[in-house]
């Protein structure tokens, strides 16, 4: 049996409503396998975010224990946290005060062990892994287009290589292009660096395209959690809605007419990096 | 090359782990035995010196090789001692006499990141050495930190020829400010006179608003200011009078600084600091949410539904605060002026009148009138100023409070130049 990264157990969510306590969450159970990359579905309202924000320890749950790399999660916000988990906010949160570069170096400098050219070069090869020039590093987040933002914010979730990655909406707002150039690096860092990755997508194509497994999130629990062939397979209203309305099926098309290895392992030949450059 | 650990083995020395390996690092303990060399978790790769990266160095038939063990990531090399200790070890192979540095075995190693490669790329000085035993993985990130690793020049200073422009461009600034502060009272103009034309259709219910949010809520830190200001300046003053004996100026003195120019001060920076900024805020964060651009492609001028409205309430409250500080602060310093010297109440009510002409009234009044717009216009600049982004949204918060704070005290300087032949 494989090493769990993240184990959710008997979880209750509620937010305060007028008409009382809302639940989001109901007995929810998920785990999280070392090595996985499982996209987390439902509709809009299902507590998708705030899964994700709950193992991040940014929320806390009403009742149910949250426990990461083995861990409950109110250990890990502490210096270094950045090497346990990264994430990719939607919006990328890049801190606006700093240059590019000193955004992604941010979690390393704060360590203060590191020499500042040894963290500089750092940041430069993580900045260029996702595929971004050196002329970026020195512009302000505000200076970015929002396809380079999520770059960034991904540079810097990546830092210091944690095992855990959890993104939100990581191709929301980019061009098909990058989309794919993201889904092409996270798969690469998936093989290299046994990622494991936690999305939170509405986007069909990435989900197939990336995903090892899929959880949907319904009637305030995971009702289903597979493959894309067991996911698909489930009947649930919500299921066909999503997988099998007009854009679910292109995408579900697409996705026979792949060869059935994408979806088990993740080998990509391409390499981690989105261009593919020259090596000098 | 491959049988170099077995052939370690071989060789049968003490080695807990049974390789014929020294550790190049003498801090560290030997690895218990029970431990599988070969773990390769990274569940606990932050949980730090558990397993500290470290260089051991290996006889092997084809010649000394460095064994690398423990993790080496971000995390586990982020330890001061270790790093410090691992600094100093690659520091003295690359002085050390032996010819051994181009053979290297890294699978042994409890994990690589890219961190960790970066540190051996750098140590083997940007370049593959003759030998390196790896698993693909390890190559793969060896390979990325590769390509990728670029070393940094230092960065220059500013020339002399960037400074002049930056100065240039500080003036610029300054001019573009001004024309649009013009811009902004000449369209604050010919709104009102579009008011005048059409009362009916002007943002009445956003004046009101504002007139309750600038106004009515500021009304108790007014008033507990002015109190406390009256209260402290009676008491210097009746300190010095009473060493001449001249209590009764007491009123002149109080009457004129507080009603002339104390309490309109007062009430203005007050409101330039509260008002002022959440005005510039309330703006930048239409600017920063697109909403001011929404507005114009709805076809709404910002100027008059924005700017007017502010700047009237402010304009039309002013002197009312102003008046409200300045009676709080009189009665602060009538009852201070009571206790500390017995200037009874109804002999300050009574020279009170008789001691501050009526004019100083007007002038305080048309005065406040007057800061409020121009604290109004100059938040409203700042506010329209502020570019889609928070860092910009808090520089002009701060640039607005700091700008209308130092043109009321100017203004105020320049009434008082003036003014100085009337009411005195």
């Amino acid at each position: 049996m494989r090493e769990q990264m993240v184990d959710i157990r008997q979880l209750w969510t509620t937010f305060p409503s007028p008409e009382g306590e809302r639940v989001i969450h109901e007995n929810l159970d998920l785990t999280i396998e070392t090595g996985e990359i499982l996209s987390l579905v439902g509709g809009s309202g299902t507590g998708k975010t705030v899964l994700l924000r709950q193992i991040l320890g940014l929320e806390q749950a009403a009742r149910g224990e949250i426990r990461v790399l083995g861990r409950p999660v109110a250990a890990l916000a502490q210096k270094g946290a950045a090497a346990h988990i990264g994430m990719l906010f939607q919006q990328g949160a890049l801190f606006s005060a700093f240059t590019v570069l000193e955004n992604i170096a941010f979690p390393l400098r704060e360590l203060k062990v590191f020499p500042s050219s040894f963290i500089q070069e750092a940041a430069m090869i993580k900045l260029r892994m996702v595929g971004l020039d050196a002329d970026a590093a020195d512009k302000m987040p505000s200076q970015l287009s929002g396809g380079m933002v999520k770059r960034v914010a991904l540079a810097r979730a990546l830092i210091m290589d944690p095992p855990l990655l959890l993104l939100d909406e990581p191709t929301a707002g980019l061009d098909p292009e990058s989309a794919d150039g993201l889904c092409q690096l996270l798969r690469g860092m998936h093989r290299d660096m046994g990622l494991t990755v936690v999305m939170v997508t509405h986007d069909l194509d990435t989900i197939f395209e990336l995903s090892t497994r899929i959880a949907v999130l319904a009637d305030r629990k995971v009702i289903v959690n597979g493959s894309a062939q067991e996911v698909l397979a489930f009947e649930h209203p919500f299921i066909h809605e999503f997988f099998l309305g007009e854009r679910g099926r292109r995408a579900v098309v697409a996705l026979r007419h792949r060869p059935p290895d994408l979806l088990t392992s993740s080998t990509d030949p391409k390499g981690t990096s989105w261009k593919t450059k020259p090596t000098p | 090359m491959l049988n170099a650990v077995a052939h370690c083995r071989w060789q049968g020395l003490s080695s807990s782990d049974g390789s014929a390996c020294t550790a190049g690092i003498g801090v560290f303990e030997p690895m218990p035995a029970t431990k599988p060399p070969l773990f390769k978790s990274i569940q606990d790769n932050t949980v730090a010196p558990a397993m500290p990266p470290r260089i051991e160095r290996c006889e092997t038939p084809a010649g000394v090789t460095q064994q690398l063990r423990g993790k080496w990531t971000a995390a586990g090399l982020a330890v001061p001692s270790v790093w410090a200790a691992l600094v100093h070890h690659l520091h003295e192979l690359n002085s050390g006499s032996e010819a051994s540095q181009g053979r290297w075995d890294l699978r042994q190693m409890d994990g690589l990141d890219h961190v960790g490669a970066q540190v051996l790329w750098t140590h083997w000085g940007r370049q593959w050495p003759a030998d390196v035993q790896a698993d693909d993985s390890q190559r793969r990130i060896l390979d990325t930190v590769a390509r990728f690793a670029v070393s940094q020049n230092a960065r220059l200073g500013p020339t002399w020829h960037a400074r002049f422009e930056n100065f240039g461009a500080v003036l610029l600034r300054g001019a573009d400010h001004a024309l649009g502060l013009t811009r902004l009272m000449g369209q604050l103009l010919l709104d009102l006179l579009r008011l005048m034309r059409r009362p009916q259709d002007g943002p009445w219910r956003d004046v009101s608003g504002h007139l309750f949010r600038i106004g009515a809520t500021a009304l108790p830190i007014t008033a507990l200011v002015g109190f406390l200001i009256g209260v402290v300046l009676a008491y210097l003053i009746s300190r010095q009078l009473l060493q001449f004996g001249a209590d009764a100026f007491v009123v002149n003195i109080l009457g004129v600084s507080l009603i002339r120019e104390l309490g309109p001060l007062l009430a203005a920076i007050l409101i330039a600091g509260r008002s002022g900024s959440s005005i510039t805020a309330q703006i930048g964060v239409m600017r920063v949410t697109e909403e001011l651009d929404a507005m114009r492609v709805l076809g709404i001028a910002s100027g008059f539904r924005l700017v007017l409205p502010r700047a009237l309430a402010l304009a039309l409250v002013m002197p009312l605060i102003s008046i409200w500080t300045t009676a709080w602060s009189l009665l602060g310093g009538m009852l201070t002026a009571d206790l500390s010297m017995n200037v009874s109440l109804a002999f300050f009510a009574n020279a009170l009148p008789g001691a501050v002409e009526v004019s100083n009234l007007v002038l305080a009044t048309a005065k406040s009138a007057l800061f409020g717009l121009l604290i109004a216009l100059i938040a409203c600049h700042y506010g329209l100023r502020v570019k889609p982004n928070t860092e910009s949204l808090g520089q002009g918060t701060t640039a607005s409070v700091v700008t209308s704070i130092t043109v009321v005290i100017l203004v105020d300087a320049l009434f008082a130049v003036l003014f100085r032949n009337v009411g005195i």
